[in-house]
């Protein structure tokens, strides 16, 4: 029984001294995420990281499931709700099913954002979107068009055509392509997210315009096989092929310069910037409301549109430079 | 509970001069020992978090365990028969679209409520025809029906949700019956009183016992092994229409990923309960009381913001630890007595 008792001792006192929270004035903001162990949100918590240094007086509770389950996440949220946090900026696995728990933490004071997966308006009090269309229609031409300074053919390489993400960029694209005198886009050619497919509509590109300088593909399946069908084609330096892709996938072409550049948002700033607006609600320094300028820190400041949803910036490039920090990452 | 020729100790089987009394019988049980362990729980819960005591907290936990709970008692009798059903979350999944695709033709609150039933029974109805019919393995008819109901949600709704059901069906998954007692928690305690009198109180009861400790023997006693087995795969499959009525009404939506990976939490909270997954042995205030421990533990890990993977393999020490515990002991006392 003696042993039992100074287990059962040690136990509790060891779990208390795991609980004690670091500062009873702080603001604890709980960043969450639609499940542990992914790349891409571990590096968003060390933005919340960052941004938590940089305002001094935050706890960042960084939380999650083990599935990417709204069930879940309710049950995080309940604890978070629990545990009376501050604020709760969460990347939603279920736009509709988290509606009720987070609008029980707001009933109960709390503040809550969605961030990169959105939340439907009557369960956050704003939305942040890691970019908007016109940003991104923007982004991918320039991207193209910074590494011909003398201007040359260009042909995107989209997903379907039914795409809608994807023909929403283009279309931007198209109203700003006046903005970058010298690139001629001269071809849209669909490979429908399949690899295989992709593939040969890159070749067939590369054989139709054979002044082709750069292939922009807005799609994360589209880049890689274009990118590779440079490389086999022993073109890499001759044409440029560039738009939406991930780091990991990525990294190999980047070092091969069958791709000198692409983009997509980065999710240290996301994380960095989600933290920010949190910590600027719950402190009431800002109020969300539709057109709303709210700051974020080193990223600027969000301004809300009518269903107070914001883009935070436009997508991150990443090169030769910095793709090593990244490829690990996501 | 179980009374197996490894409780007799290699001395051999001494008859005893009397009975053990109900006391003597409570104090050496698996419930006391559950008991326990659920009050170790509590009291270094409320140690480790300020918020613990808290009555709202306290309500908001219990959401953790209500609905796998339901089913777990159906699931106790249909282990201790000797059978499983591994597809009770893809039973949720498929009545969940059911009552989401009612919705969109219009559907009201009491017209979702017998389709939920009604679409449990009838999932309980094939793996029951399955097994007493065909006399095939139940645990190999619903390793397959788990991926079939799903699937069938998949192809329903792809990426897309159900949402959009009516204000007053919330009340099921969200609403208080008085206070901080919600309708679920309710639901939850009459459910457990019911499953309980089933189990011990019925002749249906002690059916299921003599079927799952001796399943030819309890044919050749005029039991209807079939019948009874088909029973509880049809309860079973109520209880999933249930849980799924719950949850999708806490939800408010539906998407073919609901209530994943619940079947795994059900067994698991039914073994800890003390049934025997071999069949024959268990009881319903066993699996009651490792429902609140189970949901307990969730919920205090989760105040102290614990990975969710740590809770998992935190319940898979749990387990193996209950289980074996009584083992070791009887093991050690054993050999002393040599």
């Amino acid at each position: 029984m003696k042993l039992w008792k100074s287990l059962l001792a040690a136990t509790a006192i060891a779990a208390v001294s795991v609980a004690s929270p670091a500062q009873a004035d702080d603001k604890r903001i709980a960043l969450v995420v639609k499940a542990l162990g992914i790349g891409f949100f571990e590096a968003a918590a060390k933005g919340a990281e960052e941004a938590a240094k940089e305002l001094g007086d935050v706890e960042i509770i960084y939380t999650g499931p083990t599935d990417t389950t709204a069930e879940g996440q309710i049950e995080v949220i309940n604890a978070l709700i629990a545990q009376k946090v501050d604020a709760i900026a969460i990347s939603a696995n279920d736009q509709d099913a988290l509606v009720p728990a987070l609008k029980k933490a707001m009933d109960r004071g709390i503040t809550v954002i969605s961030w990169d997966s959105g939340v439907a308006p009557e369960g956050r009090q704003l939305h942040l979107n890691p970019s908007s269309n016109p940003l991104i229609g923007n982004m991918i031409i320039k991207l193209a068009a910074d590494h011909l300074p003398d201007g040359g053919d260009v042909a995107v390489l989209s997903a379907s055509a039914t795409a809608t993400n994807q023909n929403t960029w283009i279309e931007e694209m198209n109203k700003v392509k006046g903005n970058y005198p010298g690139i001629n886009v001269v071809a849209t050619v669909y490979g429908d997210d399949l690899a295989d497919k992709s593939y040969r509509e890159a070749q067939g590109l590369m054989q139709t315009y054979p002044d082709l300088k750069a292939i922009i593909a807005p799609t994360s399946v589209g880049i890689v096989a274009a990118a590779q069908a440079v490389s086999d084609a022993e073109k890499a330096g001759h044409i440029n092929v560039t738009g939406l892709g991930l780091p990991s996938e990525m990294a190999g072409h980047i070092e091969s310069g069958a791709s000198k550049s692409f983009a997509i948002w980065n999710p240290i700033d996301l994380g960095y910037s989600a933290t920010m607006l949190a910590y600027n609600l719950a402190t009431d320094k800002a109020e969300a409301a539709p057109g709303a300028d709210i700051p974020m820190g080193r990223m600027g400041t969000l301004t809300l549109n009518d269903s107070n949803e914001g883009a935070m910036a436009d997508p991150f490039v990443y090169d030769s430079s910095n793709i090593d920090d990244f490829k690990d990452i996501f | 509970m179980s009374t197996t020729a490894a409780e007799t100790g290699p001395t051999g089987r001494q008859l005893p001069d009397r009975l053990k009394s109900p006391l003597q019988r409570f104090l050496g049980s698996w419930e006391l020992l559950l008991l326990v362990v659920a009050a170790g729980v509590f009291v270094l819960n409320s140690f480790a978090s300020p918020y613990f005591l808290d009555p709202w907290n306290l309500s908001d936990a219990t959401f953790n365990f209500t609905e796998k709970a339901m089913i777990a008692f159906a699931m106790a009798l249909l282990i201790i028969s000797g059978e499983i059903d591994l597809s009770v979350a893809s039973i949720i999944a498929l009545t969940s679209t059911a009552m989401g695709f009612a919705v969109q033709l219009g559907a009201d609150t009491p017209m979702l409520i017998l389709v939920g039933l009604g679409v449990g029974l009838a999932c309980g109805a094939f793996n029951g025809l399955l097994v007493t019919g065909f006399g095939l393995p139940s645990i190999v008819v619903t390793i397959g029906t788990m991926s079939l109901f799903r699937g069938i949600s998949y192809i329903v709704l792809g990426d897309k949700a159900y949402t959009g059901y009516p204000s007053d069906f919330a009340f099921f998954g969200q609403g208080y019956v008085w206070w901080v007692i919600s309708f679920e928690f309710v639901l939850f305690a009459f459910l457990a009183l019911l499953f309980a009198v089933i189990l011990h109180q019925t002749n249906f009861g002690r059916a299921v016992y003599v079927i799952g400790n001796n399943p030819v023997g309890a044919l050749f006693s005029g039991i209807r092994v079939a019948r009874v087995k088909f029973a509880l795969f049809l309860l079973t499959g109520l209880m999933s229409g249930v849980a799924a009525i719950c949850l999708t009404s806490r939800l408010g939506a539906t998407r073919p990923s609901i209530a994943f990976g619940w079947e795994l939490e059900v067994v698991t909270m039914v073994v800890l309960g003390g049934v025997s997954i071999l069949g024959g042995s268990g009881s319903i205030p066993g699996v009651v009381i490792a429902a609140f421990v189970m949901g307990m533990v969730t919920f205090g890990f989760g105040l102290l913001n614990v990975p969710g993977i740590v809770m998992s393999i935190f319940i898979g020490l749990l387990l193996i630890g209950v289980i074996a515990l009584p083992r070791i002991v009887r093991q050690v006392l054993a050999k002393r007595k040599v």
